[in-house]
């Protein structure tokens, strides 16, 4: 017999009972299908134990390192402490330090905290506004010792986050940001691995935290980052990568450009087309795709088709809230 | 032999190899991968270990019922004997290609092929 722990709610598990099974019968609300460790519907984490192993099977490794398991599946040797999928997040107050142009329409958004802010770098949080409007963005960093994040945030015509946060939000003030989430990050593993990026708009922010983090893991194998947008002015970062790939020779940066103008040193498509021109075969690649939701995920059966593994395929769809 | 299939067949690890190869043969099949183009890849790939852990006679609370309900919207749409022989065609590939042996081969396709009547919908 095992205890479980939901924020300051406890529920006894019996033993030969799943953690499904026992939370169901605490009448704890929690969404769940197959009940056979196939459909993923009861995935939660734990917050205090690794999970056994057998309530781990068959998730993506970036998960498993962050304690996530099947519910169903569980059956605790220890006392555990549970989060569950909805379970209201747990927001700090950050301080902007930093709102500057990266181009016309993208800011670079640094924000401070005063003690340090776990993550992996990829990761994604929640950024709430005081009147609870609330939305999704990468960092765009990895750890650092100033504590601080980095975001990078398109301009949506019309968008009451991302304008907000464009023409009102200044150096100085406080903002409420969750705690990190997702699993499209880097993990030192399979150091010769060839590791693909794909990245459109803003997508690059994740992007740039994975890079970065893997060429300070000291990664060997071939990594290439793709980087596609309409017009070159909605482009960034474009010199700081090229300069990265002259410092590191096993990184390569492509900028793809799908309008009509291409200037020198450009690639003209969109970047699918422009990433399977060149990728021919994917098996054994480790592949990221983030930004725009349709190119994600015709991406991840794309790459999957052209041999890339289902678990070395790692993607984060920027959704917009459809209202 | 007292084993299931499934555990001869190798359980868990073998579901989720056989589920690489087959999803690729099915996305590849132009008969058959219209039925398959549902946007979320994650989903699609639950379900299909769901399939393999079924096929394989592993642990599964499936009911003629079900097999019926989860291919309704299917055959609304047009599935049929074909559809359902090109499947029972890429299990057969994928299990050749990971080694499996003809005799288990033989068993989990009987399995699927039991199931042929509620797939159909008949
Ligand atoms: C995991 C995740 C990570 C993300 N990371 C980032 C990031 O790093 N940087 C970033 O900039 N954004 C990121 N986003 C998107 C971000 O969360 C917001 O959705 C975005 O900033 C828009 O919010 P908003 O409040 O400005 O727009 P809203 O007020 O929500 O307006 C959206 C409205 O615009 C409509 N719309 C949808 N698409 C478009 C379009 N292309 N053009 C015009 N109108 C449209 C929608 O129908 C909707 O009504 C991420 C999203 C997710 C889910
Ligand atoms: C050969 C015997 C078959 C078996 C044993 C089988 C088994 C299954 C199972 C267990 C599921 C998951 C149900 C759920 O949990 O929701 C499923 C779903 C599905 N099957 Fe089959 N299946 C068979 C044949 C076919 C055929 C012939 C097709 C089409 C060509 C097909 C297409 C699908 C699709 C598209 C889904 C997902 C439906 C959804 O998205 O809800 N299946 N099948």
């Amino acid at each position: 017999m095992t205890t479980l722990t939901i924020d300051q709610n406890k529920y006894v598990c019996q033993t030969g009972e799943s953690v499904l099974d026992a939370l169901l019968r605490e009448n704890v609300n929690l969404a769940f299908a197959c009940k056979k460790g196939t459909c993923h519907s009861c995935m939660i984490r734990s917050t205090n134990v690794t999970p056994p192993q057998s309530a781990q099977s068959g998730l993506k490794n970036t998960l498993i390192n962050q304690n996530y398991f099947l519910a169903c599946q569980c059956y605790p040797e220890q006392d555990m402490h549970l989060k569950l999928p909805d379970q209201s997040d747990f927001y700090r107050m950050g301080t902007v330090v930093t709102n500057e142009l990266l181009n016309r329409n993208t800011i670079l958004l640094i924000i401070a905290f005063e003690d340090a802010f776990e993550f992996n770098a990829g990761q994604f949080v929640n950024l709430q506004r005081s009147d609870g409007l609330t939305r999704s963005y990468s960092i765009a960093n990895v750890p650092q010792q100033s504590n601080t994040l980095e975001f990078h945030i398109r301009r949506l015509p019309g968008g009451k986050f991302s304008e907000w946060l464009h023409d009102e939000v200044s150096v100085g003030d406080s903002i409420a940001v969750s705690e990190p989430g997702g699993h499209c990050f880097y993990l030192p593993e399979r150091h010769e691995q060839g590791i693909l990026l794909v990245g459109t708009g803003t997508g690059l922010a994740p992007l740039a935290g994975i890079l970065t983090d893997a060429l300070a893991q000291g990664h060997t194998g071939p990594i290439h980052l793709f980087h596609g947008s309409r017009e070159v002015e909605d482009l960034y970062r474009i010199n700081e990568m090229h300069q990265l790939a002259e410092q590191h020779p096993n990184f390569n940066y492509t900028p793809c450009l799908s309008g009509t103008k291409i200037p020198d040193g450009f690639v003209m498509g969109r970047v699918n087309d422009i990433v399977f021109s060149q990728f021919t075969d994917l098996k054994g690649w480790r592949v990221f795709l983030c930004g725009h939701p349709d190119m994600v995920n015709q991406m991840k059966k794309q790459a999957f088709l052209k041999g890339a593994a289902i678990a070395d395929i790692y993607a984060d769809a920027f959704l917009v809230a459809q209202h | 032999m007292s084993n299931t299939l499934y555990e001869r067949i190798g359980g868990e690890p073998a579901v989720n190899a056989a589920v690489e190869l087959f999803y690729r043969k099915v996305l590849n099949d132009h008969r058959i991968n219209r039925f398959f183009e549902n946007a979320d890849m994650d989903k699609q790939i639950a379900k299909q270990k769901a399939f393999f852990t079924m096929a394989f006679g592993g642990p599964n609370s499936y009911t003629g019922q079900d097999m019926r309900n989860a291919h309704a919207g299917l055959v609304k749409v047009g599935l049929n004997e074909d559809h359902f022989n090109a499947v029972m065609e890429h299990l057969g590939a994928t299990l050749t290609e990971l080694n499996v042996p003809g005799d288990l081969i033989a068993e989990a396709a009987a399995i699927a092929e039991s199931t042929r009547k509620d797939v159909l919908g008949k």
